[in-house]
């Protein structure tokens, strides 16, 4: 009776440590489906959903080097890009090396049963504070993550995958984040007053900006120079 | 007939050197700006975008470029143009009138409505030349000297984003716009002009008036929002500006060739129409009735 006492108190109190070395086991074969990409240069649609921009669908290329460089480049007209956009890049979470991770249970995305991760990295110097991302574990491919940052707030991806899910790379991404309230001192402007403004429903303090980018190419592991990060 | 009365009138404009100092102005405020914005072009978009650039990259140099530079002279000027407009239809009548040829050419075998409707329509035309003369300084100068690309408008609570293919057609309608807004001007100029007898009364009456309205409408408090703002001439002559607000659709993308209130600007016009309209019934009423004794 004695060593059964014993040995359910060893199963209670190991199974957090199975389970977080289990998630990690899953980070690390995400990370080797996702390491399979250097660099590649995507071609692709963006649409901007901002409640004080008006802008065009933008056509878009987005530059990614191995480890964390990445760039939206709209090259044949104005885009304003959200700055955490760089986390359109998950090598930034799944390149962490001093983290810990929390299994958050199964959750669906898009009609897929997922494993909810909590990462938190540990060192200071990193820009993410925590992350939880949901991972497609049959495809290891990141269906969704949010990701917390020291300066630039909170940013939520979603992803969808098509024909380039072998490599990790999704066909569209949908990044929300926080926006500011966006407001000139009256009088600057002198605007004309077309009556647009007395039926808008709401204001722009505290509402979520929207970025969509679809994909329609990728050119993968051709190399990608330097000088397009500048 | 008419044309001959309109050559007469607008052989009288241009004859004057102070016609000219309109045109000089507005080219030298121009080449200010352009200047000003070539050196420091930077700092005045980081103005419209500080509150943004934590959130988004702001690519400033994409922004400042000759079709955004053509908008912020427009802004900067198009406020002051009444008065160069002042200068000239504030003119027509009292001016005759102070030199003593009034008598004279109301003696022509014209009618004085023809007199009236001559006199309206080479100010008009003189509006026209000075708006051409700012399209070529302000925007074409500008698209020289800046390139071109896509258009950003700051408004005070948004921005709009317009394609570069998408922009030439809002100047040309801009520009229409802004001629009409300073018809009404000359128009009103001219009405100050048949009831008096020096040009200065008339010029500084104009001016005033355009002073007076376009303050109650900036002060945007409730009591003149309401009452008087509707239907101030000064309201609608900024409606050049609603060709650069655009509209988007439901996924909040802008919708190519669309502006944002088009039924506004309809409006607009029409009111501006109908303050020339009256102006002009004023002023052939009263000029018709008129004892002229200069």
């Amino acid at each position: 009776m004695k060593k059964m006492r014993v040995l359910f108190l060893l199963l209670f109190f190991s199974a957090p440590a199975l389970y977080a070395q289990e998630v990690r086991t899953l980070l690390q074969q995400v990370k080797a489906k996702y390491d399979k990409v250097n660099d590649y240069t995507a071609t692709g649609k963006m649409k901007t959903n901002v409640i004080f921009i008006k802008a065009p669908v933008a056509t878009v290329k987005v530059y990614y080097k191995r480890p964390d460089k990445l760039k939206i480049k709209n090259e044949s007209g104005v885009s304003f890009i959200p700055k955490g956009s760089a986390n359109v890049n998950m090598n930034n979470v799944l390149g962490l090396s001093d983290y810990e991770a929390v299994d958050g249970g199964t959750e669906k995305i898009a009609g897929i049963s997922c494993r909810v991760v909590k990462i938190f990295p540990l060192s200071d110097d990193e820009s993410i504070t925590r992350s939880t991302l949901y991972i497609d574990e049959t495809k290891l491919l990141v269906m969704k993550s949010v990701i917390s940052t020291k300066e630039n707030g909170t940013y939520e991806l979603l992803m969808s995958y098509k024909q380039y899910a072998e490599w990790g790379l999704p066909d569209k991404v949908e990044l929300t984040f926080n926006t500011r309230d966006y407001k000139l001192p009256k009088g600057v402007t002198i605007d004309y007053d077309n009556g647009s403004g007395k039926d808008k429903p709401e204001d722009a303090k505290n509402k979520k900006g929207k970025v969509e980018i679809a994909y329609s190419s990728y050119i993968i592991n051709k190399g990608v120079p330097d000088s397009v990060f500048n | 007939m008419f044309i001959d009365l309109l050559k007469i009138e607008l052989f009288k404009i241009f004859k004057r050197p102070r016609t000219f100092i309109a045109f000089g102005a507005i080219a030298v405020i121009i080449l200010l700006v352009q200047f000003a914005l070539k050196v420091n072009g930077k700092d005045f978009v980081q103005f419209y975008t500080d509150s943004q650039a934590d959130t988004f990259d702001i690519p400033y140099e994409k922004i400042l470029n000759g079709y955004f530079v053509c908008v912020a002279v427009l802004h900067m000027i198009l406020i002051h143009v009444p008065l160069l407009v002042a200068l000239i239809a504030g003119d027509m009548i009292s001016g005759e009138a102070g030199l003593g040829t009034l008598r004279l050419i109301a003696g022509k075998p014209v009618t004085r409505t023809q007199l009236i409707l001559a006199k309206f329509s080479a100010s008009t035309v003189y509006v026209i030349l000075l708006l051409v003369w700012m399209a070529v300084f302000a925007l074409l100068g500008s698209m020289l000297i800046f390139g071109t690309e896509d258009l950003v408008v700051f408004r005070e609570t948004d921005m709009h984003i317009m394609k570069s293919g998408d922009v030439l057609w809002r100047f040309f309608a801009a520009f229409v716009f802004a001629a009409l807004a300073l018809t009404t001007i000359a128009a009103m100029a001219l009405m100050f002009s048949v009831f008096s007898e020096n040009s200065l009364g008339p010029i500084v009456a104009t001016v005033c008036v355009v002073i007076v309205f376009t303050i109650v409408q900036q002060l945007r408090v409730p009591v003149f929002e309401e009452t008087v703002n509707p239907w101030s001439f000064t309201t609608h002559m900024l409606g050049w500006k609603g060709f650069f607000y655009v509209d988007k659709n439901a996924e909040g993308a802008t919708i190519a060739g669309s502006v944002e209130n088009p039924e506004s600007l309809v409006r607009s016009g029409l009111i501006l129409t109908g303050y020339i309209v009256l102006f002009l019934l004023i002023s052939i009423r009263s000029f018709n009735k008129k004892d002229i004794l200069s």
